[in-house]
């Protein structure tokens, strides 16, 4: 039997979010699987429909507790301690990247981060995670538990069975807080934001220049898209930082992702390498960006682009 | 204390990057040198702007690992930092987050008092982004990620952490450590009087034993068993028209065929 602590996240709606779901997923394609899911505050209502063993809420502690999680990964360590599973497993979401590795190293113990596969062999665990953005990947065996892993979004696919789990709430301890939030402030955008949009327009090197991201913006707001960018062409400075996509940029994965005039280095591939599809347009056939992408056009983007622009505006009319 | 790491280039080209799969390490691409990451380079700078906002800021710039370059580790003297403190020692090849921490943590507590410990987001290499805060456990110290803005104040800090859409202002107390994201800023480039000084310094280098620690102190709790470049499955699909424009077109057309537009 493998026992699963697995710390659920509610999403803006006050449901399980997609990535609890797919962590769920996870913890079920392991040997014998007993999962218990605890929420930091009261569960969400679908959590009582949850295809796993049990859920505990920690009740009054809420999920964003003090920005930097204190309160949460207080809770939490004490649960591992008194449950002893043999995977804690979280989502690489903001909140479980940060309460994951500190409890990893509170309690010492072993830490996985970022795994795209779990499964075991001959009884122990193994991981599989992307390393030098997302160029090779990286298999190992776990030899002690409790292991702390978190799980990369979009590596399974939510679980949609349903169950009747134990329910059962634990009140929080109380604990010595070190930081606090004092205020919390909330920028606008124009538009769509980067990591949301459905549809990224980006531009790299080959552009040449800043003016054509005006073209690539158009052809955005005719997809109700965004706009993104390689490295090299914010660091010419033809567009804002803002807009960069890559390993020490933003990473995105919409639905298309158009890729004009980027080689497709994999510091730039990190970014968007989990778009549902990459749609290529460069000059240079021998491109890096031909292999990672699903459609592509070799040629000038000065001349596939504009009938491209003219071609997607009839077909939204 | 500005924690760094040596990392491969992450902009050597795909074609260029090279697994040895007999001892699963990257082959050194040829003629492309290691840099320091790119994320601890904001960190660097972060410790930079308090001094140009008038603190008075010693920047001891630490670093654990082998085979250091020092023309790449160098740069962050030229950049503005005071000391730069390395834990060379072969047995540091290929130890985990968890060993770097224990490392970290002992010429830490080694160098003596510091009031902030500042580290990048995640490193270029192995992604993983959990050294600052695994310290910041070890030490016992108050955490704060994602800081793309940063004051001292009469008893603390405040800091502004980014958060999905916008920010959160908090304080806390120091000494305490902070993960630097890169919506702080480009890391400024060393001027010439940077390089100059930066040449004249020497790096404070320990080894393993200098810190009473052995490489049995740091195995892995994770066993890498394979590191692989993955198969890419993915076939492009070439749209070809009678010429570019025309290409353009079908391109639209077969988007929309595929639902995708």
């Amino acid at each position: 039997m493998t026992s699963i602590l697995l710390i659920g996240e509610s999403d803006e709606h006050g449901e399980v979010s997609q990535s609890t779901l797919q962590a769920v997923a996870a913890a079920k394609s392991l040997s014998e699987p007993n999962i218990t899911v605890t929420f930091s505050g009261d569960a969400p209502a679908s959590a009582s429909s949850l295809s796993v063993d049990s859920i505990v809420s920690i009740s009054a502690v809420s999920n964003s507790d003090d920005g930097i999680y204190e309160q949460s990964t207080a809770e939490i360590a004490s649960l591992v301690t008194s449950n002893n599973p043999d995977v804690v497993l979280l989502s690489k979401s903001d909140f479980g990247s940060l309460v994951g590795a500190r409890l990893a190293f509170r309690s010492d113990l072993s830490f996985a981060a970022d795994c795209t596969e779990l499964s075991n062999e001959n009884g122990a665990l193994v991981v599989t995670r992307p390393v030098y953005g997302g160029s090779a990947l990286a298999e190992f065996i776990v030899a002690s538990t409790p292991a702390v892993v978190t799980l990369r979004a979009g590596a399974y696919e939510p679980s949609t069975e349903t169950g009747s789990p134990a329910i059962e709430s634990i009140e929080p301890q109380s604990i010595e807080q070190f930081a606090y939030v004092t205020d919390t402030v909330a920028e606008t955008r124009d538009g769509v934001r980067l990591e949301d949009a459905g549809v990224v327009v980006s531009g790299g090197r080959g552009l040449g220049g800043p003016e054509p991201f005006s073209v690539l913006k158009d052809l955005a707001n005719a997809l109700d898209g965004a706009v993104g960018a390689s490295r090299a062409a914010c660091d010419a400075g033809w567009i804002d930082h803002s807009h960069q996509v890559g390993l020490t940029g933003k990473s995105v994965s919409p639905d298309v992702y158009i890729a004009v005039g980027i080689s497709g280095a994999s510091q730039h591939m990190a970014g968007c390498s989990s778009s549902r599809a990459i749609v290529a347009i460069n000059k240079d056939a021998d491109s890096n960006i031909f292999k990672e992408a699903r459609f592509g056009v070799v040629g000038d983007w000065e001349k596939v682009l504009p009938s491209f622009l003219a071609s997607v505006r009839e077909l939204k009319a | 204390m500005v924690l760094a790491k040596q990392v491969p280039d992450p902009e050597t080209p795909p074609s260029q990057f090279k697994i040895d799969e007999s001892t699963n390490s990257v082959v050194p691409p040829n003629g492309v040198p290691p840099v320091v990451n790119g994320f601890d380079l904001n960190a660097v700078e972060a410790a930079l702007l308090l001094r140009d906002a008038g603190a008075d800021v010693e920047i001891t710039v630490l670093s654990v690992g082998t085979d250091f370059v020092m023309d790449s580790m160098k740069k962050t003297l030229a950049m503005g930092a005071d000391r730069l403190v390395l834990v060379d020692d072969d047995g540091l090849d290929k130890i985990d987050s968890a060993a770097t921490v224990k490392v970290l943590a002992t010429v830490i507590e080694k160098d003596g008092a510091f009031d902030l410990v500042l580290g990048g987001r995640q490193a270029s290499d192995w992604d993983q982004a959990h050294v600052p805060l695994g310290l910041a456990e070890v030490l016992g110290l108050p955490l704060v990620s994602l800081v793309q803005k940063l004051e001292l104040t009469d008893n603390g800090i405040t800091v502004q952490r980014v958060i999905t859409d916008g920010y959160q202002e908090i304080t806390a107390p120091i000494p305490a450590v902070l993960t630097v994201t890169n919506e702080l800023g480009e890391p400024r480039y060393p001027n010439l009087r940077g390089i100059m000084q930066a040449s004249r310094k020497k790096p404070e280098v320990f080894s393993l034993a200098d810190l009473g620690l052995s490489s049995g102190d740091l195995a892995p709790k994770l066993k890498l068993t394979k590191l692989y470049v993955p198969e890419s499955n993915q076939q492009v699909e070439l749209i070809e028209g009678e010429n570019e424009a025309d290409s353009g077109k079908k391109l639209a057309l077969r988007l929309r065929e595929e639902k995708l537009i």
